[in-house]
Parts: structure tokens; sequence; C-alpha cells
């Protein structure tokens, strides 16, 4: 048997006293329910199996095509960062009795990774000011419209009111959810760089189940959170916010500003940006609402000897058990990722995450500073986290082309999604050098000569 | 160590770290004097202050006291949990994999785009496909984009408002009823036969032009092959309606038979089942969709392409449901399937079905003296046996499944498909040996006499593990879902 079968234990005398055992002579008898005629005759066409050396080789050169952060300077954000990631978040989470264990159904077998779970579920309510989260959704995105459905099904009614600060692909993954749930996704304009509250009043009214916003927002601009919730109380509409967790250290948290649903994606605590996935959603509600949540939740209980013990609780919610009554179709979701933000918060820990915070907004600060000293113009203006807008005098693609040149990625366009030409989003996060921000800005002004 | 029972907010001292952060090399910004007052916070968060060695003792002693596929054999049936390759971890971890932005230029991440499309192009062939979508997160995600793409496909030829139905049979996955519900659809159950398969007189009754679709796993829940499915799927498409193949039981059939071929229109698939990807503790997982070419317009938006020589994204299909998550789906774990396929071929996936199904029969055959099986028939890749025997006893399936865990291994699916009573749910995999099976069985055997003999002993299992049988109805009734220093040690 070849090399490439390696996971595949049988040996031919093994699968004669199988076969023996149940009494038939090949396993085609075995197969014999699928009609003939549906059966594959010729095997599957799919390039040829390759020894691991080899294929470890074809995958570095793969990987070797892309431009990764561990080579050049990162100024690209928009909703996943490059930050520092502590060595230990991966030794944690290489340990196999995690990675290849699954949902702990056996509470009594899994109490590692239930416990891990409590613990990551008590820093999420830490962080957003919330009464309860769940153990993960499959991201920020997916989350939002969790918190949509719910806002829905719980007030009965059918506008969702969204911020144009929220991220568009999370408006995107909103509208796509609302057609299956037939409700109405309302966007509201910004005003500059925070959303328009004028606007805002005006489209506020009975039908409005919630109103969702991002803090910070696309633009990196912190919304004030006690004037939209004032206006969406008016109409008992339910409040949401989408929140990078990160900036929650030094931000007010959400649950203190009349937050009823906080979401967000964890990637910016110990994730690795991975092309986008994957990173893992967040959700935390207060206490009236624990038992509308969607996906699995673990609760401290004890065992039969009066031993702390920890269970996965509240499955009565869940579609294994309530099925089309269920608040959620989630099963799989997020755990392992869950996990790495946990040891994350706790390397960092209670005074290294304000640290960290401080140091994207030191940095941003000092990069948006520079810009308007050389005479381009950062766009914001309410205070901003870890990003901000630049116009600059050429177009955005120009930009990171000479950019890329220099071996920095730029960042993000803002034209398609906003129609603002010329318009960049910046991101600045605690990895950035003084030095590498003034390249970046040398490159912006060698373009000018 | 299975002694150690302390959170890491109890062993948390103030002015511990385990990070390591630069004294910042630019001017501080007074937060006082940026950000308005009622948006600066006023409480810091309570994280653990913990040293590096502590953080890694704690998290290691955790990890003692949970058991993975690594740890020993954990026959969870539907979850398909083989063995986790370890080439595969290290490939996503590689630095051009791991670190790189979803929104960077695309000439900048071509080898990338390249696996996802060569990705694409083997599930095509795996499944028998025209198009897939890498975009949904798991399996529940993926049934959701297969329906949404139904609901479009029908209101494109103005019909969504009258196809309002979906059928499901009984022995359905619980995600199917539910994703269906979220889609908008009215959810029709159909009562399984006698042989554990789709009873087609009761499936004929339901049908008429309200139906937009029926839902099906090949293998079913009950490790059966519908062999009726050529009919079903002649019924469906004959009112009008479109076939969905739930792939959660893929690892039954690769490279021996395709959900094309049975005439499925749209399916989707569980790379942490079927294609070895680590199931994380409960995820992440990875559910692409595929369609046939007909129903490609409506896949989820951005599709990765190959234009001449070049990868590319294309979101030019106004046809298209839009986006159903961030970015392009869990890349991380697309690697991971991607590496498993060209470590297989098409010869050793077509032997992972086979030594499957092998090692299903084998086990189930040397259960059936001591456990009521589900159906006589052969099975495909799991069964399902009943407890109902041993429930006369007074011993329920989740005592023997508790049981289990005193023997080392993880317990099987149990209560589930919900129409065998006290269900026993096994599915062993290809990647484990014959002298596994046959310990597993010695040991399932062993308690069906303790049953008889000594029930006390399986009525109060677990006995060996870090905690013993834990108060689910306390948990739920006494909700407690974060640490409170006020509230603690009870």
């Amino acid at each position: 048997m070849g090399n490439s079968f390696r996971y595949l234990p049988d040996t031919p005398k093994d699968r004669e006293e199988m076969l023996a055992t149940l009494a038939v002579s090949s396993l085609s008898e075995l197969f014999a329910d699928i009609p003939d005629h549906l059966q594959l005759k010729e095997p599957l066409a799919i390039p040829a199996a390759l020894h691991e050396f080899a294929l470890e080789k074809k995958l570095r050169k793969m990987a070797n095509k892309n431009k990764d952060s561990k080579e050049y300077v990162f100024f690209l954000g928009a909703g996943t960062y490059d930050h520092y990631i502590p060595s230990t978040v991966d030794h944690v989470l290489s340990r196999s009795e995690f990675y290849t264990a699954y949902t702990p159904y056996q509470a009594e077998a899994s109490q590692g990774e239930l416990q891990a779970l409590f613990e990551f579920q008590t820093m999420i309510c830490e962080l957003t000011g919330m009464d309860a989260a769940n153990s993960s959704l499959y991201d920020g995105f997916t989350a939002l419209g969790e918190a949509a459905t719910l806002a829905v099904r719980s007030t009965k009614r059918k506008n969702i009111i969204v911020s144009k600060g929220v991220h568009p692909q999370g408006r995107e993954v909103l509208k796509t959810v609302s057609v299956g749930f037939n409700y109405h996704v309302i966007e509201v304009k910004l005003a500059g760089d925070t959303t328009d509250l004028i606007e805002l009043k005006k489209l506020i009214d009975q039908e409005t189940a919630a109103v969702i916003i991002q803090y910070p927002n696309f633009f990196g601009s912190i919304e004030d959170l006690t004037k939209i919730k004032a206006l969406a109380e008016l109409n008992q509409a339910l409040f949401i916010v989408s929140a990078n967790p990160l900036a929650l250290a030094l931000l007010e948290a959400p649950g203190n500003l009349g937050a009823d649903i906080v979401v967000g994606d964890t990637q910016p605590l110990g994730l690795s940006m991975s092309y986008g996935g994957p990173h893992c959603g967040y959700f935390a509600v207060k206490k009236k609402d624990i038992r509308k949540i969607p996906g699995r939740i673990v609760g401290q209980s004890l065992d039969k000897e009066g031993k702390r013990g920890f269970v996965l609780t509240l499955q009565t919610r869940e579609q294994h058990i309530k099925r089309e009554k269920a608040t959620s179709n989630m099963s799989s979701n997020q755990a392992l990722n869950a996990l790495a933000s946990a040891v994350f918060m706790s390397a960092l820990g209670k005074k290294g995450l304000r640290q960290m915070a401080q140091l994207n907004i030191d940095k941003a600060d000092y990069m948006a500073n520079s810009l308007n000293e050389k005479g381009f113009s950062v766009n914001n203006q309410a205070p901003f986290f870890n990003e901000f807008v630049v116009e600059l005098p050429f177009s955005i693609q120009q930009t990171n082309n000479v950019l890329l040149e220099q071996k920095i990625i730029g960042g993000y366009n803002l034209e398609k999604e906003y129609g603002l030409k010329n318009h960049m989003l910046v991101a600045v996060t605690e990895q950035r050098t003084k030095e590498e921000i003034d390249a970046f800005i040398a490159v912006l002004e060698g373009m000018i000569k | 160590m299975t002694d150690y029972n302390e959170l890491i907010f109890e062993i948390s001292r103030p002015s511990r770290t385990a990070a390591s952060l630069p004294e910042s090399d630019v001017p501080s910004v007074n937060l006082s004097k940026k950000f308005p007052e009622q948006l600066i916070r006023k409480i810091p968060a309570e994280l653990p202050e913990v040293s590096e060695p502590q953080l890694m003792r704690h998290y290691t002693t955790l990890s003692n006291k949970n058991f993975g596929v690594d740890n020993g054999f954990y026959p969870l049936g539907s979850c398909t949990m083989k063995y986790n390759p370890k080439i595969n971890e290290d490939v996503a971890r590689f630095p051009g994999f791991a670190n790189i932005h979803p929104f960077q230029p695309t000439q900048t991440v071509q080898g990338a785009l390249e696996l996802m499309y060569e990705l694409q192009e083997d599930l095509k062939i795996i499944t028998g496909m025209g198009a897939v979508s890498l975009q949904p997160a798991a399996g529940a995600q993926g049934e959701w984009t297969g329906l949404m793409i139904m609901k479009l496909f029908h209101k494109q030829n103005g019909e969504d408002q009258k196809r309002t139905k979906i059928l499901v049979p009984d022995s359905a996955h619980g995600t199917n009823p539910s994703s269906a519900f979220i889609a908008g659809f009215e959810v029709v159950e159909i009562p399984s036969n006698a042989s554990g398969t789709v009873d087609l007189t009761a499936l004929k009754k339901q049908l008429g032009t309200d139906i937009a679709g029926l839902m099906l796993t090949n293998p079913n829940t009950l490790g059966l092959f519908e062999k009726d499915i050529e009919e079903i799927v002649k019924l469906i498409h004959g009112i009008g309606g479109l076939v969905y193949y739930d792939g959660a039981n893929l690892n039954a059939i690769l490279g021996k038979t395709t959900p094309a071929m049975m005439g499925f229109d749209i399916v989707h698939l569980n790379l942490h089942k079927t294609f070895s990807t680590p199931h994380g503790g409960g995820g992440p997982g990875s559910g692409p969709v595929g369609v046939k070419g007909f129903l490609a317009p409506y896949l989820p938006v951005p599709r990765v392409e190959k234009q001449d020589n070049e990868y590319v994204l294309n979101s030019s299909y106004p046809l298209s449901l839009g986006r159903v998550k961030g970015y392009f789906g869990n890349f991380g774990v697309n690697i991971r399937a991607y590496t498993y396929i060209r470590t297989m071929g098409a010869d050793g996936l077509k032997q992972v079905s086979e030594s499957a199904v092998l090692h299903a029969n084998y086990l189930r055959k040397l259960l059936a003296p001591y456990y009521i099986l589900s159906h006589p028939q052969f099975c495909k890749h799991e069964f399902v046996l009943s407890g109902l025997k041993q429930k006369k006893l007074g011993v329920k399936a989740m005592d023997i499944a508790k049981r289990l865990l005193d023997f080392g291994y993880y317990a099987p699916t149990v209560y589930f498909p919900l129409i065998v009573e006290e269900a026993i749910m096994i599915e062993p995999t290809e990647t484990e040996t014959k002298e596994t099976l046959d310990a597993f069985a010695k040991a399932l055997i062993a308690i069906a006499k303790e049953v008889e003999e000594t029930p006390t002993i399986v009525l109060e299992a677990p006995h060996k593990t870090s905690v013993r049988r834990i108060d689910e109805v306390r948990a739920a009734r006494k909700l407690l879902v974060r640490y409170d220093k006020s509230e603690h040690k009870e």
C-alpha cells in the first residue's frame, strides 16, 4: 500500500477478516444497495496523490506567491487587522486534545474545552459590559445577521435600520439574511464620518425592530452611542452595536451605553488574518434576552459529588432539539478561534490589552497628524481608534501600486462602496513603527514630486 | 494535575502579564483630551493577569481534561471524527497563507486564489456538480445558502410566492428544518418507512406546486442508502421542485457515486467531516455549496475564477443571492481540505469510503447480538443501535454513553436520529484500526453485561473522568454563564 494512504490502517489481512466476519466475499457487496448504473466506473478525475514532502514543497510554493505580513508592511484594515499574536496562542491551539475534539456533547470528557469557553464568554461580557455571551458564531458579519434576526423575532417588527458606518460586507450579509426572514434593511447615510443623526431620527418609527451601529465605525470614527440610544429608545427599538473588541479596552462598554445586543469579531484578539477566515463572531446580550441567544452557550454547574463542572446549557434553543423552532440553524461554530481569543486576552490581561489599544490610538494619531502636516487631508471629524480616512491627490489604486514596490500594503479604497474618489482608509496597529509610518508618508510625498 | 480546578480568573494577580508590548515610539495621546468623556471607559474590563508559565500550565491542564481524536476512538455518529493529518496543520500556518489580508490586491494573493480555485475544481469532480462556492462557514450555513439558491431560482420563474414548502425526511439532521425555516420556508416532514428510508407513499401525498424542493442525506442518518433515490428525484423534479443533498454523509460514497449522478441539483459539503479538517472543539468548519450548471448564476459572490492565467474575484452575477459570510469563507480550513485531497488522490478517496463502510458493517456485526439494530440490512459508513433492551432493565442510552467514557472512548451520538428509540449512533470512520474496533466492541459488550448484572456502575458513570456526571438541569435552572467574583465559590 502506497505512502499516500498513510491515514488508512487496514491491512489486506484485516480486510479479509472483516469481510469473512460479514460473510461477504468482496467489498462491492457492501455497496450493492447503490444501483449499478449510479456507480462510478472510472476513478475521480482529480490530480494524482502526492507524497508528503512533494506536497509540502508544492504548497509552500503556492503560499510564497502571496505577499504576507511577515514580509510586507500592512496599513490595510477595514475589519481585519495585522495585530500582535503572542507565541503562546498557537502553542495552545496546537494541543490536539483541543483541536481534534468536537462540540462538547459529553461534558465529562470535554471539561477543558468547556471551561475555556466559559472563560471566553466571561471575557466577552467584561469587554462589552453585557450579562451573557455565547461561545462564538461564524464571524462578525454573520453575528450581525443573527442579531437582526433576534430583534425582528422578539419585537415582531419588520424594519432594521443600519448605519452606512457599518462594514459594507456586514450590510451585505444582513441583506441576504433579510430575504429569508422577509424583513427590510434600511440604510441610514453618514454625515461626514459618523452616522447622520437627523436622518436617523426621521427613519426610526414604530416599525423599527432595531438600530445597528458600528463602534468604532467603518471609517474608524467613534460614534456617540448615547445619542443613538436615545433615538432608538423613543420608539422602543432595540439597539445593536457591532464593536471592535480591542477598542473596548479603552472605550466605554456598549453595555453601559444602552446596547441591547453587542456583536463583533474577535479577529483583533489573537486570530491570524488568514485571508479572511476562520475568524470568530461574538454575541452578547443583557439578562432579558439570554434565552434568545443563537448558538452554543456554556454554563457552570456541579457534578454529582458537588464539584464544579461545565456543560452546554439552554440547549432547548438549538436546532438539534427544537429543529425549525430553533433560535438559529447554527451547529458548528468557531470554538477553536474563541479559544485562541481567550488565550490572547489572558496573555495580554487587564493592563496589557489597554496598553495595546493605547498603542493603536497613538500610532494612528501620529500618522494622521503627520499626513495633515504634509498637506494630505485626514477627513475624520470625530475621534478615531486605529483607522482613519485620508484624501489623496492621486488614485488609491495608483498609490497602492507605488506603495507595493516599497513592500508596503496600502489602505482600503473607499471609492466603490462610498463613492469617495481618492479616499483611503488607513489602519495603523501597534505593529507599525514610527519608521514604517514615516516611510509610507515619504512614498506619498515622492508621488507629488 | 487532574485535580486542578481553577478558573483563569482565580489564579490572576494584579500586575502579572504574559505578553510583551513595546514602549511607544510616537507621542502618547491623552484620551481625555481627544475623546468625549462619556465614551471613555471608566472601569477596566476584568481580564485575567497571569504570567506566561501560568498561562501555559492553565491551558495545558485544561487540554488534559479534554478528549479529542488524537486521544482515542471518537465514534460520534454523523460527525465523521476521522484522523486530522498533521501536514494540513503545518500548511495552514505557512506565513503566505496565515498572514494575508482579504482585501489585498488580487495580484498579491495569486497563490491563495489558486488554491481556492483548485479546491473548487476538485469538489466539482467529487460531487459531479457544475460550480462550487467555498463561502459558507459550515454545514448549516451551506444548507441555508443552498435553500436561498432554491428560493431565487423559483423567484426567477415567478413561482416564489407559491412554492413555500420544503420537504424534509424525519430522519434528517436538525439543521435541515432549521435552515429551511430561516430561509423563509415552511417545513413538511416526510416519515420513514419500516426499512428506514423515505416513505414514497407519504412523499407522493405531499407533492404539489407549493413544494420548492426536498432536502435529503444519502446515505441517510441511519446509515442506509436511499435506494429509491432516482424515483424520489423524478417525483420532485416532476412537480417543478429542486432536490438538495446534505453532504454530511459523503464519507460513505467518495469515488463510488456522486450526488449529481443521483440527480441532486444542490449540495453542501462538510469539509470538517469528509475532508479531515479538525473539528476544533465545535468549529471552525467549512460548508462549500455546489450546484448544477443551471443554478450557478445564483451562487454567492464573489466567485473565484481563472481568466487566462490569472486568478480573479468576480462579483458580476446579477442573479446571485449575494454574500452569506465575510470575505471568502473559512480559508484556513479550506487549505487543510485541499492538502488532504492532494494527499489521497482518487484511489485514496475511494479507499476512504470503502474502509469507512467496511468498518461500520464490521462493528455493527460484532454488536448485533447485544444491542437491537435499527435495521437489518447492510449499512454504509455509520449505523444506529437502539438501547431499548437495556432501557427495559432501567439503563438509558445516555448512561451507556457515559459509561463508555470510563473505557477510554468518546461516546457515540445518542438520541439521534429521533426516529429510533434510545438511539446510539456509531460512526467508526476509516482511520481506525481493526484492533480498535474489536476493543471498542468488547467494551460495549461488557457494558451490556454490566447493565444486566451490575447496572449501578453504568447508571453512576462516568467514574474515571475529571468530573463525575454534571447536573444539566441545575445548569439550565441556576443559569451561570460567566464568572462573577461575587457569585463564585459555591
